[in-house]
């Protein structure tokens, strides 16, 4: 009742084709945007900006990225944290070295490069598949983060290997607070976003998912498969590039090679996985879960051992939050296999028929 | 019956919430707040449940004999696991409660202050890196919130090579030394170091990178091998430590030649190694033992009275225990070099504080005073000298404990601080940043 379309006729190509059919889409995104670019930055406090949302969206856009290559082109990877490191290193050294380089060039550029780095470590993809496929990603992971501290050059010869990045500054105005930056990040997250929910009802996106639900298929009807997939390779490494540059100069300011370590892109697989694959809105559902239940925990559990009175010191709230992430984890997936973002489906589907299930 | 069992145990523990929660506001006196971003599980928190016990014990100790002149010292812990994203997590969650009256900040993680560097002094809060973290810091000009006190690790390679040199007679001419180090930040920092002592004391450097975790370490030893050098310098961590003392044992490298850095200087590294592990020496700025009054004291009265910190008390006066000790005292006489200034019995806020570390002078008569004699080295800083002291001392295992071999050992000051500022000036560029004039500051 409440999200039904009766009613919405289309009259134009153009309305057929919009990125969100539904008015109560429309609706919904249009409220959800101007609550994050309106309201947040008004209420939310620096806490929320620094620990919570920058980093949220941070994420979601790695996932993004990771989602668009395993989830609609159906190539498993495991080297979303190398490709993130080299958005991030080419970021830097395209603002340290170029004089009066924009910042968002850098992010560009840095995403592109990380883009023709996924390119060569997507070669392997049109001979092996599956599981096959994730062993060599995985060598993109080592052989990326060696390579970032083998050679002094892409630190800027700093002694030490790490990067600290300059500020983030466009046409004279700085972003150095909090507020500026998560505007910063929820505008390229959000354009990226859109782009992506595009490109996947596009052509592209539609020859992609061919690729993953059957090769051979895909090809006899003409879909060229090396094409398809080394773009499937250079978008998603586009994204988490972008991702990658974020992470250096809006959240953290300073990255080392150890930083974007098997367990980061690990971590952003989870998200995929948690949060629905082949889904734009499970991968921010994922990272939200992934990032924020961790925390969300760390911070009740005190307060829940304080009421109760249980002597819980730091140690061991960590590691009940541990216990308790995985369990969870383990509950969505058994409860729900593909991700969260079939919940929210499945809510949808009731919406619609409320208050009369057949 | 079990229902009604179960609501009785309901309604007592709520009612001892309420006791707990009404009972401590009832005293409340100047607070000093101490944000501790620990970690005390994962693949280090043995390491870090022996650093921050000896922190919070030290910090009990000081309330239970009174507070910093009157001030008591409260502290919040927020585990980070040794990880740099979770790091950032904890100190911005706890920023505002240390807003008002902070203690220094130890994150005991190089790539955690990092991170933490440009937030702390965007902040305002005093940010302490003790023998980790960003060491170009030294140069207070260019860094006033950070402080990497006690000293670095460029300063430590120096005072091993000065070390070896006594050793050796007096010259290093012609002696091959190889560099074994943990492929990171923090086994690259003292390259620069020993190659600028290398081309002084003319001896030929040969580095030999180990990736991490490093349990695998058959072809660095060959190549040690075929090299015969004189010496080993180790830069490891962790597991690498273990590896390299077996792996050496089996090759037949003699472990007195071997000489770690002070984070391949505990007892977690050396007991796993077991006999290998006799006889190698490393750099240690704190010794162990329980020998020190301090913690023989905090032993008897914080221990004592059940508010101890360390679940397992064995670790009691182990090398990364009695550092956290030192970490605390530390900050507790930044504090009250702080009071001695902006008035006594008064809790710091951030800039006093940060005062209180860049001027801080505490004398061997002081450590005498503070029961720490021997602990650490006499530290005296300066808005041009963040480290103020620069010192280590040498020490060996004798197959079951660490037995101070030498006295403090100064590394080269002459040659290696022009590397920090010069270091910290291309920070400086980068991030333009403009340096404090430390004369015009010294002459006010």
């Amino acid at each position: 009742m409440f999200y039904r379309e009766t009613g919405q006729f289309k009259n134009s190509y153009a309305a057929d084709q919009q990125v969100f059919p539904i008015r109560q889409d429309r609706v919904g995104i249009a409220i959800l945007l101007a609550v994050a670019f309106l309201v947040v930055p008004l209420v939310a406090g620096n806490y929320w900006f620094n620990a919570i949302f920058i980093p949220f969206l941070i994420f979601a856009l790695a996932a993004l990225g990771l989602n668009i290559l395993t989830g609609y082109a159906g190539q498993l990877s495991l080297g979303s944290a190398a490709f993130m490191a080299v958005g991030a290193y080419a970021a830097y050294n395209f603002q340290v070295r170029v004089e009066g380089m924009p910042i968002l060039m850098s992010f560009i550029l840095g995403g592109l490069t990380a883009a023709g780095v996924g390119i060569l470590f997507g070669l392997p993809s049109l001979r092996i598949k599956g599981f096959y496929l994730a062993v060599a990603t995985l060598a993109a992971q080592f052989f990326i983060v060696w390579c970032l501290t083998k050679f002094p050059y892409l630190s800027n010869n700093s002694s030490s290997g790490v990067i600290s990045v300059p500020g983030v500054e466009m046409l004279g105005f700085k972003f150095d607070t909090p507020q500026s930056r998560y505007l910063l990040v929820l505008s390229i997250v959000t354009s990226m976003a859109l782009l992506a929910k595009n490109m996947v009802r596009s052509t592209t996106g539609r020859s992609w998912m061919a690729v993953r639900d059957m090769d051979v298929a895909a090809e006899v009807i003409g879909i060229r498969l090396m094409r398809t997939k080394l773009l499937a390779f250079a978008v998603s490494s586009f994204y988490c590039g972008v991702a990658g540059a974020l992470y250096a100069f809006c959240y953290l300011g300073s990255v080392e090679p150890d930083g974007f370590s098997l367990d980061l892109s690990f971590k952003i697989l989870f998200m995929i996985i948690v949060g629905g694959v082949g889904s734009i809105l499970g991968s921010f559902l994922g990272a939200a879960f992934i990032l924020l239940l961790p925390i969300f925990l760390d911070i009740t559990l005190p307060a829940i051992a304080g009421l109760l009175s249980l002597p819980f010191d730091s140690a061991t709230v960590s590691h009940i939050q541990l216990m308790v992430f995985g369990a969870l984890i383990m509950f969505f997936l058994i409860v729900e296999p593909h991700g969260l973002a079939r919940l929210w489906q499945i809510g949808k589907e009731k919406l619609r028929l409320w208050p009369f299930p057949h | 019956m079990i229902k009604n069992v179960r609501k009785l145990a309901i309604a007592a523990s709520v009612a001892a919430a309420c006791l707990g929660a009404v009972l401590p506001s009832a005293y409340a006196a100047e607070e000093q707040f101490f944000m501790l971003p620990s970690y005390r599980v994962g693949p280090y928190g043995a390491n870090g449940n022996a650093f921050y016990g000896g922190f919070v014990d030290y910090l009990n100790y000081v309330n239970m004999k009174g507070g910093i002149d009157g001030v008591q010292a409260t502290w919040e812990e927020c585990e980070t696991e040794y990880n740099n994203a979770k790091g950032v997590e904890c100190y911005e969650r706890l920023k505002a409660k240390a807003a008002k009256a902070p203690g220094p900040i130890h994150t005991m993680s190089t790539g955690i202050s990092y991170a933490l560097v440009d937030k702390t002094a965007a902040d305002k809060l005093p940010l302490a890196m003790m023998g980790y973290g960003l060491t170009s810091a030294v140069d207070g000009s260019v860094f006033p919130w950070a402080f990497p006190l006690v000293t670095t690790y460029q300063m430590q390679a120096s005072a091993i090579v000065k070390f070896l040199k006594d050793k050796e007679g007096g010259s290093l001419a012609g002696k091959k030394i190889v560099f074994l180090y943990h492929d990171s930040a923090y086994g690259k920092e003292p390259i620069l170091a020993l190659e600028a002592e290398s081309r002084l004391n003319k001896y030929d450097l040969v580095q030999i990178p180990v990736a991490h975790p490093g349990n695998e370490q058959g072809a660095q030893w060959q190549r040690i091998r075929q090299e015969k050098p004189d010496y080993v310098i180790m830069w490891g961590w962790g597991v690498m430590n273990m590896t390299a003392l077996k792996t050496a044992q089996k090759m037949g490298f003699p472990r007195e030649k071997m000489i770690g850095s002070w984070w391949a200087g505990s007892e977690e590294d050396v007991v796993p190694a077991g006999d290998a592990a006799k006889g190698y020496m490393s750099a240690t700025w704190n010794v162990a033992g329980k020998a020190v009054p301090v913690i023989a004291d905090i032993e008897k009265s914080v221990y004592g009275a059940g508010k101890g910190n360390l679940s397992d008390k064995a670790k009691l006066g182990t090398i990364l225990y009695n550092r956290g000790v030192s970490a605390a005292v530390l900050s507790v006489e930044a504090i009250r070099t702080a009071q001695a200034k902006y008035g006594k019995g008064k809790a710091m806020g951030a800039e006093q504080v940060r005062w209180g570390l860049e001027n801080l002078n505490i004398t061997d008569a002081r450590l005498k005073d503070l029961g720490a004699t021997g602990l650490l080295p006499a530290v005296k800083t300066a808005c041009d000298n963040h480290e103020g002291s620069g010192k280590v001392k040498m020490q060996q295992w004798d197959g079951s404990k660490w037995v101070v071999m030498t006295d403090w050992i100064e590394g080269n000051k002459a040659l290696i601080h022009p590397l920090f500022q010069a270091d910290a000036a291309k920070y400086a560029k980068e991030k333009g940043i403009t340096p404090r004039n430390c004369a015009a500051e010294a002459k006010k």
